[in-house]
C-alpha cells in the first residue's frame, strides 16, 4: 500500500485522540448516559444542558450527558446485551418490561415514579393534507374505499403498533365487542395502508416526500412536529375524537447505574422530567403533561379526546402482543389477502 | 486484421448503450447525493460537517477502517497462498468457509457477534466479570467490521493466483531463493492490482458497513457513532441535509479511493508500455 | 491430467509457507467466522425441529422466500446482460471517458448500502428525478416488486463486470482472427466463439449477485414498500423477529437464508476450480 507516511500517522493520531478524549472525559466527570427511542433526539437535547445546569446549581457538580438513540425494542435489547445505560426513556411500556424481567430494571418500576413511571404521554393522531380533502375526521374514515394512509410497520415499530391498536380499540367499540365485525373492519383498514415503513421516520418520508396517502398516523406529538417542521399551510392535524393513551415509560436501570456511581445521579434526571420546567419544554414538543399549571398553559394545543388505555381493552400488553403482534397471529391473518 | 464487434456501427451502438445505462444507473444516484447535500448551499454543508459529533464519527470510521486492513490483508494474502498453491484435503470447504459473511446477512452478523460476546454470551459474561466491554464499544464495531470485510482481498486474490499457477515461484525457490523473497519479488508484483482491488474494497466496505456496526455499536453519539450510524440518525431527525452531507462524505472517501485505483492503474499501464 | 495433478502434489513439497498460512488462516477462520457462528447455532438447538419447520414455512415467511429470490434472480439476469455489455465496451474499445466508466464500475461496492438504498428511493419515488418521469407512463418502481430488484441489481453489477471483465482481457487475438478468417457475422462469432470461453466467468459473475441479492437488507428497506406477503424481503423478516426478541425465529430464519447461500457458493467455487483445471488442462 502507498499511503503517504504523513497521512497514516495523522490518521492514527486522529483515531487515537477521539478515543483518548471520550475516556479523559470519564475521567473527570461523572456521565450519564441516556437510553432512548429514535425521535426523542432534539427532546433531550433540550432537556439535558437545564438539567446539567439544575444540577450544578443545586450540588455544585459539572456532569455530562449522553444519548443512546434506537427503535425502543433495539434499544432494550443493547441493554440486555451489555449496554451500560444507567436510565431508559422509552415509548414502549412492553421494552421496559423485558428490562425488569431480566432483572436489570426493579420489578415494581411503574410505581417508582408518578404516572406510571410516564412523565409525559401522547396517543395516535392523523396528519391530512391541506383542506382534508377526503374529509377524514375519526378512524372509521380511514377504512373507506378511496383513502389511503401511511403509517409505520406494526411489527418492527412501537408506533405502528399503537395505530394498530388505537384502530382496533375503536372498532371495538363501534361494533359493541362483536369479533366478527371488528377483524371486518380492521382487514379493510389494514388493506388502506400504501406503505409499511420500518420507523416513523421512513413512514413521514413517505407521505411528505414522496407524496403517498391521504393520511399519515403517528404521535400527536410527532405529528405537530412534522406540521411545524414541513409547513403549517400544507398540512392540517386531525386528533380522533378517541384514540389510544401512549405512555413514555422511564426507569432507572439500578446495576449499571450502580456500576457507574450514577445512582443518585439516575434518580435525579428522571425525577427532573416531573419538574415544571422539563414539563414546559416536553409541552413545547407537544407531548401532554400532567403538570397541572403547564397544562393550562398549553390547553388550546391539545384537543380534548376520549383515550383508552390497552389494558382497559386488552387486558395486558402482553396479551396484546401475543394475540395480535407475534408471528402468525391476528395481524398476520388480517393482512392475508 | 478486424475484431468481433468492430463495425463501426456496432460499435456505437454498444458504447452509446453502456454509457446511457450506467449514466442511469450509476451515475444519477451519484449525483442525486451531493445535489441534495449542496442544496441549502455550502455554508449549511459545512455547519454539518463541522458538527464535533459528525468529526468524532468520521474520526471513528476511519480508525477502524485502518485498523479493519492490515488484519484482512494478512488473512487475505495467507489463505490465498495456502488454497492456490498447495493441495491438502479439506482445500475446497475452506475456501467456502471464507464465504460466510457473504452468505450472512449484516444484521445477522452483527447479531451472532452480539450473542457471543454480550452480556448473556458465554465469553461476553467472563468478559462482564472482568469489566472488559467489547460490544457496544469501538473494540466491538472492529469486531464485525472485520467478519465482515475478510472475503474481499482473499476472493480478489484467488481466482487470478490459480490462473497464474506457481511455475514461477518453485522457480525462484529452486534457485535458492528465501520463502520472503520469492513472495515479494516475485509473487507480489504479480497479484498487486488484484490485492489493491481487495484492499479498496475491504476499506469501502469497512467505511460504509451499516447493518451490522448498527447491532453493536449503541449509537452513543460522540463515543460509538461511525458515519453511517449518524447519517441515519441525522435522516431520523429530519437533517435530510445533514443525512445527504455525512453521504456526501462517504461518497466522496468512495471516489478517492475509485480515483486512486484508477491513477495507479494508469501509472502501471504506462510503465508497461516503455518497458 | 495426470501431469496437472503430478505438478501439484509437487509444489506442496516446493513451495514454503505451508505451515504459517494454514496457521493464519485456520486460526482466523476458527475465530472471527465460526466461533460467532456457534452463537446462531445455539440458538437453534433450543428448537425442535417441528418448531422450527414451523417457523421457516409460515406463510408470511414463505412469501417473503418468493420476493426474495424472484427479485435477485431477476436482478441477477439483468446484470448479466448489462455487465456483460460494460465488461464487453470497457475491454474491447477506445472512447473518451473510458476510464472514467471502469472507475465508476466500483460505485456500488464503495457505497454504503444504506445511502444507496435512500438515494435511490428519493430517485424513483413519484416525486423524484426518474419517478417523475416513468410514473406517467404508468411504471411504478419505488414500492413495488420492481423497486426491490433495482436496489439489488445496483449494490451487485460489479460482481459480473469485474469477473468477466479479466477473462475478456486474457483473450487471445487469435480466438477472433480464427472466426472472422471463417467469414462469419459478428453475432454468429460472438455466440460461437467468444461465449463459450466468457460463459464460466459469467455464471460465476452472475452468481455471486444472486448470493449478494439475498441478504441485502439496507439498499432494499427504504424503496421496497415492505407490504406484507407483496413486498417483504427475507431479511427484513429476520429483522422483524429481532424487533419481537425471537433469537431463536431470527437465528432459524437466518439459518434458511445461510444455507441456501453457502450450497450456491460452494457450487460456484467447484464451478470456478473446475473452470480453471480445464484451462489449465487444456494448455498443458
Amino acid at each position: 500500500m502507498a499511503m503517504p507516511v504523513f497521512f497514516r500517522r495523522s490518521l492514527i493520531a486522529l483515531a487515537l485522540g477521539a478515543s483518548v478524549s471520550s475516556t479523559a472525559a470519564m475521567a473527570q466527570e461523572r456521565e450519564l448516559l441516556n437510553s432512548s427511542y429514535d425521535i426523542a433526539r432534539e427532546l433531550f437535547a433540550a432537556v439535558n444542558p437545564e438539567f446539567q445546569a439544575w444540577w450544578q446549581e443545586e450540588h455544585g457538580e459539572e456532569i455530562a450527558i449522553s444519548q443512546s438513540h434506537g427503535g425502543s425494542s433495539a434499544q432494550a435489547r443493547a441493554i440486555l446485551q451489555g449496554l451500560r445505560a444507567d436510565v431508559v426513556t422509552f415509548n414502549q411500556v412492553t421494552d421496559v418490561q423485558v428490562l425488569a424481567d431480566a432483572g436489570l430494571v426493579a420489578e415494581d418500576w411503574q410505581e417508582a415514579f408518578d404516572n406510571n413511571a410516564s412523565p409525559y404521554y401522547s396517543t395516535t393522531a392523523f396528519l391530512v393534507r391541506k383542506g382534508n380533502p377526503k374529509g377524514i375526521e375519526s378512524w372509521d374514515d380511514l377504512a373507506k374505499e378511496d383513502v389511503k394512509m401511511v403509517f409505520p410497520n406494526p411489527k418492527t415499530s412501537g408506533n405502528g403498533r399503537y395505530t394498530y391498536l388505537a384502530a382496533w380499540g375503536f372498532a371495538d367499540q363501534a361494533f359493541d365487542g362483536d369479533e366478527e365485525q371488528i377483524q371486518d373492519f380492521m382487514r379493510t383498514f389494514l388493506a388502506n395502508v400504501a406503505v409499511f415503513d420500518t420507523g416513523g421516520r421512513g413512514a413521514t418520508t413517505s407521505f411528505i416526500e414522496r407524496g403517498i396517502g391521504d393520511v399519515l398516523i403517528s404521535f400527536e406529538s410527532e405529528v405537530n412536529n412534522i406540521r411545524s417542521e414541513y409547513g403549517s399551510d400544507d398540512y392540517e392535524v386531525i386528533v380522533p375524537p378517541m384514540s389510544v393513551l401512549a405512555e413514555f415509560p422511564v426507569a432507572v436501570v439500578g446495576p449499571n447505574a450502580e456500576r457507574n456511581g450514577n445512582s443518585d445521579l439516575a434518580q435525579s434526571y428522571l425525577e427532573y422530567l416531573y419538574s415544571e420546567d422539563a414539563q414546559r419544554l416536553l409541552a413545547g414538543f407537544s407531548y401532554r403533561v400532567h403538570n397541572e399549571a403547564v397544562v393550562e398553559e398549553f390547553a388550546d394545543q391539545f384537543p380534548e379526546t376520549e383515550l383508552f388505555q390497552v389494558e382497559d381493552v386488552f387486558g395486558s400488553w402482553d396479551d396484546a402482543m401475543e394475540a395480535h403482534f407475534a408471528g402468525g397471529a391476528l395481524l398476520d391473518q388480517l393482512q392475508r389477502r | 486484421m478486424r475484431r468481433i464487434g468492430d463495425a463501426p456501427l456496432v460499435r456505437r451502438l454498444l458504447i452509446g448503450a453502456a454509457l446511457v445505462l450506467s449514466a442511469l444507473f450509476l451515475l444519477l444516484p451519484l449525483v442525486a447525493i451531493f445535489a441534495q447535500a449542496f442544496s441549502q448551499g455550502m455554508l449549511v454543508f459545512w455547519a454539518n460537517v463541522s458538527n464535533t459529533f459528525t468529526l468524532h464519527a468520521i474520526g471513528l470510521t476511519l480508525m477502524i477502517a485502518l485498523l479493519t486492513i492490515p488484519v484482512c490483508l494478512v488473512f487475505g494474502v495467507a489463505l490465498a497462498w495456502l488454497v492456490t498453491r498447495f493441495s491438502f484435503p479439506g482445500r475446497r470447504i475452506l475456501q467456502t468457509l471464507i464465504d460466510i459473511p457473504f452468505a450472512v446477512s449484516p444484521v445477522v452478523a452483527g447479531l451472532i457477534y452480539l450473542l457471543l460476546y454480550g452480556r448473556n454470551g458465554w465469553i461476553g459474561s467472563w468478559l462482564d466479570t472482568h469489566d472488559i466491554q467489547l460490544m457496544f464499544a469501538w473494540p466491538g464495531i472492529l469486531m464485525v467490521t472485520i467478519f465482515v470485510t475478510c472475503p474481499f482481498i482473499a476472493r480478489e486474490l484467488i481466482p487470478l493466483m490459480q490462473a497464474q499457477g506457481s511455475r514461477e515461484e518453485e522457480a525462484a525457490v529452486t534457485l535458492g531463493a528465501s520463502g520472503w523473497t520469492t513472495f515479494r519479488r516475485v509473487t507480489l508484483p504479480n497479484i498487486r492490482w488484484a490485492l489493491l482491488y481487495g484492499v479498496i474494497l475491504t476499506n469501502a466496505r469497512a467505511v460504509g458497513e451499516f447493518g451490522a456496526v448498527s447491532v453493536v455499536s449503541g449509537a452513543i453519539r460522540g463515543q460509538t457513532n461511525t458515519l453511517p450510524l449518524h447519517l441515519e440518525q441525522l435522516y431520523q431527525d429530519y437533517n435530510a441535509v445533514g443525512a445527504f452531507a455525512c453521504a456526501a462524505l462517504l461518497a466522496f472517501i468512495a471516489l478517492l479511493t475509485l480515483a486512486a485505483k484508477a491513477g495507479l492503474e494508469w501509472r502501471a499501464s504506462r510503465r508497461e508500455a516503455f518497458a | 491430467m495426470s501431469q496437472l495433478t503430478l505438478r501439484r502434489t509437487g509444489s506442496a513439497r516446493v513451495l514454503p509457507g505451508f505451515g504459517l498460512s494454514m496457521g493464519i488462516s485456520v486460526l482466523f477462520i476458527s475465530l472471527v467466522l465460526l466461533l460467532p457462528i456457534t452463537g446462531l447455532f445455539g440458538q437453534l438447538a433450543g428448537l425442535s425441529l417441528a418448531e422450527y419447520w414451523a417457523i421457516i414455512t409460515e406463510g408470511r415467511v414463505v412469501a417473503s422466500y418468493m420476493v426474495t429470490m424472484g427479485a435477485a434472480a431477476v436482478a441477477a439476469l439483468v446484470n448479466a446482460v448489462f455487465g456483460l455489455l460494460l465488461a464487453w465496451v470497457l475491454v474491447r474499445y477506445e472512447f473518451p471517458g473510458k476510464r472514467l466508466l471502469d472507475a465508476l464500475m466500483d460505485l456500488p461496492f464503495a457505497l454504503p448500502t444504506a445511502v444507496a438504498g435512500i438515494t435511490l428511493a428519493t430517485l424513483y419515488a413519484g416525486s423524484g428525478w426518474m419517478g417523475q418521469l416513468l410514473e406517467p407512463m404508468g411504471f411504478q418502481v419505488a414500492y413495488t416488486w420492481v423497486g426491490i430488484a433495482l436496489a439489488m441489481a445496483f449494490t451487485s453489477i460489479p460482481f459480473v463486470v469485474r469477473t468477466v471483465q479479466p477473462v475478456l482481457e486474457d483473450l487471445p487475438i487469435e480466438v477472433d482472427e480464427a472466426a472472422m478468417s471463417l467469414g462469419a457475422t459478428d453475432g454468429v462469432a460472438f455466440r460461437r466463439v467468444i461465449m463459450p470461453h466468457l460463459w464460466p466467468a459469467l455464471v460465476t459473475g452472475t452468481g455471486l449477485a444472486f448470493v449478494r441479492s439475498l441478504g441485502e437488507f439496507g439498499a432494499i428497506i427504504f424503496i421496497a414498500g415492505n407490504m406484507p406477503y407483496e413486498t417483504e424481503i427475507t431479511a427484513l423478516m429476520i429483522f422483524v423477529k429481532l424487533q419481537e426478541y425471537d433469537y431463536a425465529g431470527a437465528s432459524a430464519v437466518a439459518s434458511v437464508v445461510l444455507f441456501v447461500s453457502l450450497a450456491l457458493l460452494l457450487a460456484i467455487n467447484i464451478w470456478q476450480g473446475r473452470f480453471v483445471n480445464r484451462l489449465h488442462g487444456g494448455k498443458g
